[in-house]
């Protein structure tokens, strides 16, 4: 049957519920854009509110971030973004390693390996903070971006993934690899990976988001205020003895872009992605 | 075939003195990350954490205690502890998988316009941190007369609610606060596993007369078994380890009578802020014991068991 596009009563309700579940899910955003660039008094005051009053907004809380005197904001900002970049590309490579090899090669002791990883991705992490935290003390690694990395560097939900989309792949490209000289690891980096672009795409939000929003960890590896991530350095604003709302908001919504930038350059992979590889069970 | 697989032992047999050509190897070399980090970063911790939780570990020293850590769990705050992570748990199921499934079916339906906008626009909250949308919610849930949520129920004659204050309105903010995050999340889950539903099923089911609730029942719920299960772990892990939303809401591990308390902030708070390193590990075996017992009724009942992959 031919779909015609046109308003029937079915879409106008649709596009009706989803406006209204889109207000519910942005409106706590447009809040805290608007709280911005309002003096934290008013907050203090009033609390979130969507009152709109153009006197007393301006742009002093971002002056007041970017003048670099209120806070390590920029030093938290940076050491995010280093710790979120290594962390995915490491976890990347990694995985998409793992779940290749596990996918294409018919080896000894692969099945083992594989309901390893299946045990790792049913235990909570949080179960293993403590030992872990010993570990890292351990390996004199606290209050370092390597203890915070490391431990988390292969993760089981992405080699898993990864090895449900390299299944798809077409086999005949591995002999048709070797028979033109090519070695095993330029067979995968060199046409496999390529191959998998979307499930790379999809991946590289999933970790990037994990890491650039990560909390729990850092707070227990990193010690010092100039080592702290974003997330850790934003939560130190609201003491019980004091909030410092102004920059904590302004600060917030800046918090929030880098990771919209990544969402938006590799969203049309997102969908695309979980479809091929991930969750068909 | 039998040319091709000939051509293939000539080029191996002329590289076989180079290691990265060598197929046997290959494969050990390909999933050599997941075994050092497993058994680094996981089996020797969690060995270590069983070790642990029969002693009493202090700087310099430590001493088997045999079962004290878990006699000492026999308390009312590691109770509420574990009451407060599984009615979280579940009211986050029953809000997190049925609705998210229905809004996927609508949103994958033919009548659906904006389809990728909105897919976008109901993912936004899940790239917040849960330090951003903690400090918001907190601020939307405010005591103040004039804070949004407030505000809100001004409207329909309601009085102004101390949020956070209070055990029942704490938990639901929680549970709110889940659904805002992930409920964009979710839907992709299950629009992915709309997706790959042939449509000569409905096509068939539509030649044999099926209406809309039957072609649901019968077709749509059955074959997104699979994504459902998968949904329904990751929830039931997340809601377990959740931690860092009540953190944010009170900050730190200080909310009234410990409303806000979770399995996991107690253990952050035995093992890291009054480092009771071996109570901790004790509080997170437990932890364990309830994921593994969830897990495995959950492969029981889906029978996963049975699928024998």
């Amino acid at each position: 049957m031919p779909q015609t596009k046109s308003w029937s009563v079915q879409s106008v309700l649709l596009l009706l519920l989803f406006a209204a579940i889109a207000v519910f899910t942005l409106f706590p955003i447009y809040a805290l854009f608007l709280a911005s660039f309002k003096p934290s008094q008013e907050l203090l005051r009033y609390g979130l509110n969507l009152r709109f009053d153009t006197e007393l907004m301006s742009l002093k809380n971002y002056a007041f971030i970017f003048s670099g005197d209120a806070s390590n904001y920029f030093g938290w900002y940076t050491n995010s973004l280093v710790i979120t970049v290594l962390a995915t590309l490491l976890c990347l490579l990694f995985s998409s390693m793992v779940g290749y090899g596990l996918a294409v090669y018919d080896f000894k002791g692969r099945n083992l390996i594989f309901v390893l990883v299946l045990i790792v991705m049913m235990v909570p992490v949080e179960i293993i903070l403590l030992p872990l935290y010993k570990l890292i003390i351990g390996l004199r690694m606290m209050d370092s971006i390597w203890g915070v990395i490391l431990p988390f560097m292969v993760a089981p939900l992405p080699i898993f993934f990864f090895r449900q989309y390299a299944e798809g792949l077409p086999k005949d490209f591995l002999d048709a690899g070797r028979i033109d000289g090519c070695s095993e690891y330029g067979i995968f980096f060199r046409l496999m990976a390529p191959l998998m672009a979307p499930a790379f795409g999809a991946m590289a939000i999933l970790q990037g988001m994990g890491a650039w929003n990560n909390f729990l960890w850092p707070l227990i590896v990193l010690k010092s205020n100039e080592k702290f991530t974003l997330p850790i350095g934003l939560a130190t604003l609201l003491t019980p003895y004091g909030n410092n709302y102004d920059i904590l908001i302004a600060g917030s919504v800046l918090a929030i872009l880098p990771i919209l930038i990544l969402f938006i350059f590799f969203q049309r992979f997102f969908v695309s992605g979980l479809t091929v590889g991930g969750v068909k069970g | 075939m039998k040319n091709h697989t000939v051509a293939i032992q000539a080029v191996e047999k002329k590289r076989s003195g180079s290691l990265a050509y060598n197929q046997r190897l290959a494969p050990y070399v390909f999933v050599a990350p997941f075994l050092i980090t497993f058994i680094l970063f996981f089996a020797y911790p969690v060995a270590s954490t069983v070790l642990m939780s029969f002693q009493e570990v202090l700087p310099g020293q430590t001493k088997f205690i045999g079962f004290d850590n878990y006699k000492k769990l026999l308390n009312p705050t590691f109770y509420k502890a574990i009451a407060n992570s599984a009615k979280y748990t579940v009211l986050t199921l029953l809000v997190l998988i049925p609705l998210p499934l229905v809004l996927a079916v609508f949103l994958n339906s033919t009548f659906m316009r904006g389809k990728n906008f909105f897919r976008s626009t109901l993912f936004v909250p899940a790239l917040t941190s849960v330090v951003v949308a903690g400090t918001v919610f907190k601020l939307v849930f405010s005591e103040l007369d004039s804070a949004l949520a407030n505000t809100f129920i001004g409207f329909f004659g309601i009085e102004s609610q101390k949020w956070l204050g209070q055990s029942s309105t704490a938990l639901l903010v929680l549970v709110l606060l889940a659904t805002w995050r992930w409920l964009g999340v979710n839907i992709i889950y299950f629009l992915s596993g709309l997706q790959s539903i042939p449509t000569e099923l409905y096509e068939s089911a539509d030649i044999d007369g099926a209406n809309t609730w039957d072609k649901f029942v019968k077709i749509t719920l059955p074959l997104l078994k699979p994504v459902t299960i998968y949904v329904l772990t990751i929830s039931i892990y997340a809601g377990f380890a959740m931690f860092t939303e009540s953190y944010m809401l009170y900050n730190g591990n200080r909310s009234p009578k410990d409303m806000g308390l979770t399995i996991v902030g107690y253990i952050y708070q035995q093992g890291l802020e009054k480092n009771n390193l071996g109570l901790g590990s004790a509080i997170g075996l437990t932890l364990l014991g309830i994921t593994m017992f969830i897990n495995l009724v959950q492969l029981k009942i889906t029978g996963q068991f049975r699928k024998g992959d």
